[in-house]
């Protein structure tokens, strides 16, 4: 990853995101195909949304997103739909570690702060989020120094081919 | 300070002190992917570099998932995972052998193993007290090629266990009302381990059934002790000498006591579409029902089925639903023909299912209609899980699940027995 400054529009989503929901299982045979695959990121839930996103649009969820199944196809179909990174009050455990693996940024915030449509400045070095349509400004918490390693690569695969092992 | 379940197992496998917080590297005993999951892994295994799988014998393909194959792409999805089982010397368990989460049960987990799958509901094994947990391709395609991952060490909650279960309630209900006291995120990023004196009468079905859902309130594993009910079940199965006592100590640090007795416990139902929108099954019955699905690695195992069998002998399903039933394996199909289970259903009017994941999660063998209603006795009822958003996916025990087959309408299963 070479930007650590992210810039785009927020896509709100409500609680309780499921991995059903981000790419249900009906779709599985299409888990070998990723670019059809992925027209159908999120199409229950935020119909039209392969067609509405556009590069660098954060994800802005509330709690507990990414809950359900381990297929990585969640992430994955959601990094190339083209977002940016996801921000969530909360994120559910193998998701979130899913998302840093397949290198897309995922930070833990205040939603509540961000409304559907607005421009968010993102450090991910220094872990802040400004939104630049209301002014403010806010924290995210730190991740574990391995997953910050991993995403710094741009995901598990690439860190792993460079240190061939995990460093901790 | 004494050491959790979780820590004890950490601990040994990364051989330093692992405390709730720590991340530690540790050795992986059993690896496995399943069919929807395995290609990625097995792309992301290739795309490291890798060509040799750290422990050929310890990595196990399960094409369970779409089995037999619904499409033209799943069914080269399983050729893809075929060649690499033969290219690298992996094991891998065949259309129709069962679920993958039942056959590592069966075969191969054992208390104080390191087991990470490519499916969330790896946390199965737990009920053996192993650490077994669910993990996205990346992760599963790197403990194949080095044969250890990392982890966060979790903070535990102690879910104490008194009393016994009352006529008509199980396991699953036990899960559900768990699930819905703390929430659908109630135990994220933490260990759930299971203690008390209810154990002693809990068998390793039961165990099982509650382990498998650890995941649905966020855990990471779901532990169970291992004690004479796992010595047995690892007798039963093949692999007594494999047994070891694992407990927590009893200075361990819990983050929270959640003490439950089972006597107070009544049949549980999970509404759509979050698994931990839980209520009683006595203030829901009478929604009326096109399809029952009793299977799955939650509650597909022959204590499962015997218990539907029960219900359902010398009744009918309801003309208006459909009754499915896939065994959990071929070892719990063939044991439930050999005690007349299957008869009892086949003459209750049900289609009997091949071994694997079927109707779960809407690849084939059961897509309910648009409104459709599904009482299923599956995991997860996630708005579109079963193959159709417009359908509605109530979870239940077996025993629910019978029983409502037979009056078409959701029912109390205390009422039939």
């Amino acid at each position: 990853m070479s930007d650590s400054v992210l810039k785009g529009k927020a896509i709100k989503l409500g609680d309780n995101i499921s991995t059903d929901d981000i790419i249900p299982g009906r779709f599985a045979h299409l888990r070998s195909n990723l670019p059809e695959l992925a027209k159908h990121v999120l199409e229950d839930t935020v119909p039209g949304f392969y067609l509405r996103v556009e590069p660098g649009d954060f994800l802005v969820a509330g709690q507990n997103i990414g809950l359900g199944s381990s297929r990585e196809h969640a992430p994955l179909v959601i990094k190339m739909s083209g977002v940016g990174a996801i921000l969530a009050k909360s994120v559910a455990r193998i998701f979130f570690r899913n998302a840093v693996n397949q290198g897309l940024p995922i930070l833990l915030c205040d939603t509540d702060k961000i409304g559907d449509g607005d421009e968010l400045e993102i450090s991910l070095t220094g872990g802040t989020i400004v939104n630049l349509t209301s002014g403010a400004t806010l924290n995210s918490g730190k991740m574990p120094p391995i997953m910050s390693a991993i995403l710094k690569e741009g995901g598990l695969i690439q860190y792993i081919q460079k240190h061939k092992n995990f460093n901790l | 300070m004494g050491e959790t379940l979780a820590e004890k197992i950490l601990s040994l496998k990364s051989q330093n002190k692992a405390r709730a917080g720590d991340i530690v590297i540790c050795e992986v005993d059993l690896a496995f992917v399943q069919d929807t999951t395995g290609p990625l892994t097995v792309r992301q295994f290739k795309g490291s570099g890798f060509q040799a799988l750290a422990k050929p014998t310890q990595t196990i393909i399960f094409l369970d998932h779409a089995a037999p194959s619904p499409s033209r792409q799943l069914s080269n999805d399983h050729m893809f995972l075929r060649s690499f089982a033969q290219e690298t010397g992996s094991a891998i368990y065949e259309v129709g052998e069962g679920i993958c989460h039942q056959l590592v049960a069966e075969h191969f987990a054992n208390p104080g193993d390191v087991i990470v799958g490519s499916d969330s509901h790896t946390v199965t094994s737990g009920a053996l007290g192993a650490f077994a947990t669910g993990m996205g391709s990346s992760d599963v395609a790197v403990a194949l090629a080095l044969g250890k991952t990392w982890f966060r060490v979790p903070e535990s909650f102690l879910i104490d266990l008194d009393g016994a279960f009352p006529r008509g309630v199980y396991a699953k209900d036990l899960i559900l009302y768990l699930i819905g006291r703390i929430g659908a995120d109630g135990a994220n990023y933490k260990a759930l381990e299971f203690g008390g004196e209810a154990l002693a009468g809990m068998s390793m079905s039961q165990r099982l059934t509650v382990a498998n859902m650890a995941v649905e309130a966020g855990a990471k594993v779901g532990l169970f002790p291992a004690d004479k009910i796992t010595e047995d079940f690892l007798m039963q199965h093949g692999r007594g000498d494999s047994y070891k006592s694992i407990y927590p100590d009893p200075e361990a640090n819990y983050e929270q006591v959640i003490p439950v007795s089972l006597d107070r416990l009544e049949p549980m139902l999970s509404l759509p579409h979050t698994v931990d929108n839980v209520r009683p099954v006595t203030g829901v019955k009478g929604i009326k029902i096109q399809q029952a699905f009793v299977g799955t690695c939650t509650n597909g195992r022959l204590e499962d089925l015997a218990v539907a069998a029960q219900i359902l002998k010398g009744n009918k399903r309801h003309p208006d639903t459909r009754l499915l039933v896939a065994p959990a394996s071929r070892q719990v199909l063939s044991e439930a023909t050999e005690k007349g289970y299957v008869s009892s259903l086949l003459e209750a009017g049900a289609t009997i299912l091949p071994p694997g994941c079927a109707a779960c999660l809407g690849l084939h063998q059961g897509i309910p209609g648009d409104g459709e209603v599904c009482i299923s006795t599956a995991n997860r009822n996630f708005k579109g899980r079963m193959g159709n958003p417009e359908a509605m996916v109530y979870l239940a025990s077996p025993a629910t699940a019978a029983a409502s087959a037979i009056r078409g309408e959701i029912t109390d299963p205390r009422e039939l027995m």
